[in-house]
């Protein structure tokens, strides 16, 4: 008794440096992720001198809010959020239909065709014809430069179409669908009916996954889109942040020149936060929603 | 005579009792059906652009017949070596430094018993994941720029010489891979905390009361468990080894550092898209879908007969 009593002391006491050590790694981890976001939010906020000669470390430095002004006032950022909202919202709801059309046959195991179905969408998924096939069929169907390139060509992600068939599949019992048909449902009506309302908790996954990716990606708008007037937001900040050129109407006078370096940088930052809000408020009440959705993928179906 | 006609008649009410049953699947799938065939099957018949010199007056049947020329020009020539290379270098450093990371991730935080703690930290390492690419690369030439960045305001106070971060080849890689740790190390490390969370309890009491440590424990108990999860992601990450993305790599990328930055896709876009020469980029990213689908199949078949866990 005492021997084991002993034992378990000293394992407790090697568990419990273990433990700390986990603790440490993990406050470790979170610092190197929320030091340089810090960093952006409080430059975003500072005098841009500061910021400049390094003063600024991680907290504001003479608090202004003129790079929130000038992004304000930067008329290609403001043109890219109104379109980014509408590609958004439009694309995931297109996106959604879409998914749901063919997930509720795929799932279903008297539609004998199902198999081979699912087999030519999962052989999309692996191999495809390229970059250059597929904008000779945008540029065929007229699509170039206009807000079709941005919703249709990605109206689906075979991924997100295989998660939804998962979770169709292991959430709604077969014995439903039976009392369904003996009760004079058809298939369509079955599937308006009863699946879509119970499915709320993956088209939430998927209008967030969805969501994710019409507001964060630049690559369609850079190969099909010359038009100003319909490019996303991504395609603005690229040309800001990455490329460098920034827009010479958000000088007006002379005197703005001399602060145009810092006015700039400042705005930089500003703009970094302003993009990235929109998603980042949304996170934390999704975040279980978006657990949940790679939960149901790690299902194998 | 009569007996082939019943048999007639028989497939007849088959093919209608068919219909009946299944009409309304059909209808139901008859848009993402004309989806597939238009951005994915039509596509993939263009490859065939890849064995014609294309021209945009003949069409892509009637362009001339070349063969394989644009594969041979793109094997044979010194600098493609350098951009498969590239691709490689980035895929094979991004696997084996951000593999293991999201489960050493999910298992840290998997001992974590303080609820609070827990989810504060998963809070924050999911969120880089939301933040955009050109975001991600705006911020660290902000902070990593060589005269007014953060980082080097550090190294130039702690005694160092300022580092050009983005203007050097040799660092590339590293930024490239650890920029991307740093964004999705915590959203991958979610489909291994699901998988942690289904270990059977009654295993983990059993290695309590033999006596077993924490460390003991995660290694017999815990590993083992999610192996197949383990598996499974691997297959994936290694099929992708050739699938660098555009995106991130495009927006890294500049005269400087062009050395190790250019991969394939990058290299498909400008050929095809910026220079026009459709047939000849056509030939590489086809090139690199054959090799990307050969890998996925050995893998897959290796794992299958190593440890019978297989994507299909």
């Amino acid at each position: 008794m005492f021997a084991l009593g002993k034992k378990r002391m000293q394992e407790s006491a090697t568990d419990k440096v273990f433990l700390t050590i986990i603790y440490l790694v993990l406050i470790l981890v979170v610092l190197i992720i929320l030091v340089p976001l810090v960093y952006v939010v409080s430059a975003s906020f500072s005098d841009p001198q500061a910021v400049i000669s390094g003063e600024m470390k991680l907290f504001p430095v003479r608090p202004t809010l003129r790079g929130y002004e000038a992004v304000f006032k930067y008329h290609k950022i403001m043109i890219g959020f109104r379109n980014s909202f509408f590609y958004m919202f439009v694309g995931t709801a297109i996106n959604l239909i879409m998914t749901m059309l063919a997930a509720y046959p795929l799932s279903r195991p008297e539609f004998k065709a199902r198999r081979f179905l699912s087999f030519i969408f999962m052989f999309a998924m692996i191999f495809s014809g390229g970059l250059v096939p597929t904008f000779m069929v945008v540029e065929k169907l007229g699509m170039i430069n206009t807000v079709w390139a941005m919703l249709i060509p990605n109206a689906l992600s075979i991924w997100n179409l295989m998660l939804c068939r998962n979770y169709i599949t292991n959430n709604i019992p077969n014995e439903l669908y039976e009392a369904g048909i003996l009760e004079g449902c058809t298939p369509i009506k079955f599937f308006t009916t009863v699946v879509i309302p119970l499915c709320k908790p993956i088209l939430a996954v998927l209008a967030l996954y969805y969501g994710i990716g019409h507001w964060n990606t630049y690559f369609s708008a850079l190969i099909y889109l010359k038009d100003p007037n319909l490019q996303p937001l991504q395609i603005a900040l690229r040309e800001l942040l990455v490329i460098n050129k920034v827009d010479p109407t958000l000088v007006t006078n002379v005197q703005a020149i001399a602060d145009m370096q810092g006015l700039t940088d400042l705005l930089k930052y500003a703009v970094i936060v302003v993009s990235s809000l929109p998603l980042m408020l949304i996170y934390p009440f999704v975040q279980k929603y978006f657990v949940k959705g790679i939960m149901v993928g790690s299902v194998k179906g | 005579m009569i007996p082939t006609a019943r048999k007639q008649k028989s497939r007849i009410d088959a093919v209608k009792v068919y219909l009946y049953k299944n009409w309304q699947f059909w209808a139901l799938m008859a848009l993402p059906l004309i989806y597939l065939l238009i951005f994915h099957y039509i596509p993939m018949t263009g490859i065939i652009l890849a064995f014609k010199r294309f021209s945009p007056r003949k069409g892509i049947f009637g362009s001339e017949n070349v063969g394989l020329m644009y594969f041979r020009q793109f094997l044979g020539a010194p600098s493609s070596f350098r951009i498969i290379m590239n691709t490689l270098r980035l895929g094979l450093y991004s696997l084996i430094a951000g593999f293991p990371i999201p489960i050493l991730l999910a298992i840290a935080i998997n001992e974590v018993k303080n609820r609070k703690f827990k989810k504060s930290v998963q809070l924050i390492t999911y969120a880089p994941y939301f933040i955009s690419l050109v975001v991600l690369v705006g911020m660290m030439m902000r902070i990593m720029d060589l005269r007014t960045g953060i980082l080097n305001h550090l190294i130039v106070a702690l005694g160092g010489k300022p580092i050009n971060f983005f203007g050097s080849k040799d660092i590339f890689p590293h930024l490239y891979v650890w920029s991307g740790i740093w964004q999705i190390a915590g959203y991958a490390s979610i489909i291994y905390i699901a998988a942690l969370s289904g270990v059977n309890p009654e295993l983990q009491e059993a290695a309590i009361i033999d006596g077993a440590s924490r460390l003991q424990r995660i290694w017999n108990v815990d590993l083992p468990s999610i192996r197949p999860t383990i598996v499974m992601m691997l297959i994936f990450n290694v099929g992708q080894i050739m699938n660098i993305g555009f995106e991130k790599a495009y927006l890294m990328k500049n005269s400087v550092n062009q050395a190790n930055a250019e991969i394939i896709s990058t290299f498909v876009y400008e050929i095809g898209l910026k220079n026009g020469d459709f047939s000849f980029s056509t030939a590489v990213g086809l090139f690199n879908s054959v090799v990307s689908l050969i890998l996925f199949v050995i893998v897959n078949e290796i794992s299958k007969r190593l440890t019978d866990t297989g994507v299909w």
